[in-house]
């Protein structure tokens, strides 16, 4: 006996925009994509939490960075796909080792910026804030926070970029909802109109999301006409 | 009796794994109400004096004493202008001049008033929230002016601050920097221009070329021909010639 074969490749785009508006409209895709965003805000959320204040040190303290450089570059060159293991032996299949993946991944652009917007500082706003009694903390509170702020929203949108890449094969880990769950299960459906209107969804929230960043750093530019 | 005092800085630095001596052995005071202009070729160490004796660095050897004491950086006696007017692009000019006293600990209310005091000091408080970048050249060293100012300092420490100004707006501000002096600050200022420091110093301090010693420590008053002398001074200076450290051939 012989399957029949899949309708692949898809001859018109009419069945996956069909696919799409169903199920945007019977509320699947965007329950899907609720729980990949949530997934996505708070490993970026960890990542900032931990790529800042890190670059921030690297960046100020040019030892430092000396001293830790091999071993940052070795853990920044493993792919972060490589931690999957690990992330389900010591956390468990769930949020937490997709948020980890998350995390590990997108940590790196903006520790990295981070750090090269601090290295980039005037060397004369230190002086002028050393000459007015600011001590490092005062220094880097505020002059290295506020004016590595464009290579801060650079290196974050390299991040979400980087973390909606990672999430897709992250949510394949074993969690029951989410885009890159859905995606797997409309492949093992066989329903390829649904897949293909996945594929367009997890693109289109992508796109939304840099809108996002962007309209937060015009915001933050126009709050300040000196950064413009 | 001279507010700032340096005796016998020595400063070197390594580069490339080599020792640079860049001053050696400097002693100079300025008192209140006086400007000195401190003169030199470039790489003479003009700035890395001034540094010193900001304490912003420590010097190998010597020491710097402002009223008497030893200095220290960030001492409230003492602001720092630097040539680029060094203003926070981030900031608006009101929120520029008030970054001069934000660490000294002043309240609210008394920060505000010499926020304001010094903007109209310089003739600026129209301009109080504009952003550095709608300023002029002569505009934002006014504001750097006024944050100098704000502090309150008995000594003024500038590097050369006119270098990167039209020739109105260096008058307008070598006339606030004159006005400073009158109101008994001490004012140490770096250039490497003849003109300026005949117009607005009282004495002059000329360092050899690199390592910086004192060619000479003199007052202005009483020259004959004061551009032909300094320009003879910054000669031998260039020429690394070391005369004294008071040469009356050049009165």
């Amino acid at each position: 006996m012989q399957w029949p074969a899949p309708p692949w490749p898809p001859r018109s785009p009419g069945p996956s925009l069909e696919a799409l508006y169903h199920l945007i409209r019977e509320g699947v895709l965007p329950y899907h994509a609720g729980v990949s965003l949530r997934r996505v805000l708070i490993g970026l959320g960890l990542a900032t939490g931990a790529g800042v204040p890190l670059g921030l040190a690297l960046g100020y303290f040019p030892s430092l960075e000396r001293i830790t450089a091999p071993i940052l570059q070795l853990v920044r060159t493993i792919s972060p796909l490589s931690w999957m293991p690990i992330a389900v032996i010591a956390l468990g299949i769930g949020d937490r080792a997709v948020i980890f993946l998350i995390a590990v991944a997108s940590v790196w652009p903006i520790l990295l910026n981070t750090a090269s917007g601090v290295r980039h500082l005037n060397r004369n706003w230190l002086w002028l804030a050393r000459s007015v009694g600011a001590s490092t903390p005062h220094i880097l509170i505020h002059i290295a926070i506020p004016a590595v702020w464009p290579q801060l929203f650079a290196g974050l949108r390299m991040a979400l970029g980087i973390a909606w890449v990672v999430l897709v094969p992250a949510e394949m880990l074993g969690v029951s909802s989410g885009l890159g769950y859905f995606l797997l299960d409309t492949r093992d459906r066989l329903s390829y109109s649904e897949l293909m209107a996945a594929i367009l969804g997890i693109g289109c929230v992508g796109l939304l999301l840099d809108a996002g960043i962007r309209a937060l750093e015009a915001c933050w530019r126009r709050s300040g006409e000196g950064r413009a | 009796m001279s507010l700032l005092s340096a005796e016998g800085l020595s400063k070197s630095y390594f580069i490339h794994g080599r020792r640079v001596p860049v001053l050696m052995r400097v002693s100079m005071e300025v008192a209140a109400g006086r400007v000195l202009a401190v003169l030199g070729p470039s790489g003479a160490g003009k700035s890395t004096l001034l540094r010193l004796l900001a304490g912003l660095e420590p010097p190998d050897e010597g020491h710097v004493k402002l009223c008497g004491e030893p200095i220290q950086a960030g001492h409230p006696a003492l602001a720092l202008m630097f040539q680029d007017p060094c203003l926070l692009p981030w900031l608006s000019v009101r929120e520029n001049v008030r970054f001069g006293i934000r660490f000294m600990g002043l309240s609210g209310a008394e920060s505000q008033r010499r926020v304001d005091e010094a903007l109209a000091w310089v003739g600026l408080q129209e301009v109080a929230d504009w952003y550095p970048h709608q300023l002029s050249g002569g505009m934002a060293q006014r504001v750097a002016l006024a944050r100098a100012l704000a502090r309150q300092p008995r000594v003024l420490l500038l590097d050369e601050p006119f270098s990167a100004l039209d020739p109105l707006a260096r008058q307008a501000l070598g006339a606030l920097i004159r006005r400073a002096a009158g109101e008994g600050i001490g004012v140490v200022m770096v250039t490497h221009n003849v003109e300026e420091a005949i117009q607005l110093a009282d004495e002059v301090l000329v360092l050899t070329a690199r390592p910086g010693r004192v060619l000479l420590h003199q007052p202005l008053r009483g020259w004959e021909a004061p551009h032909l002398s300094l320009r003879q001074a910054l000669e031998l200076a260039a020429a690394g010639r070391w005369v004294s450290h008071h040469a009356p051939a050049f009165r």
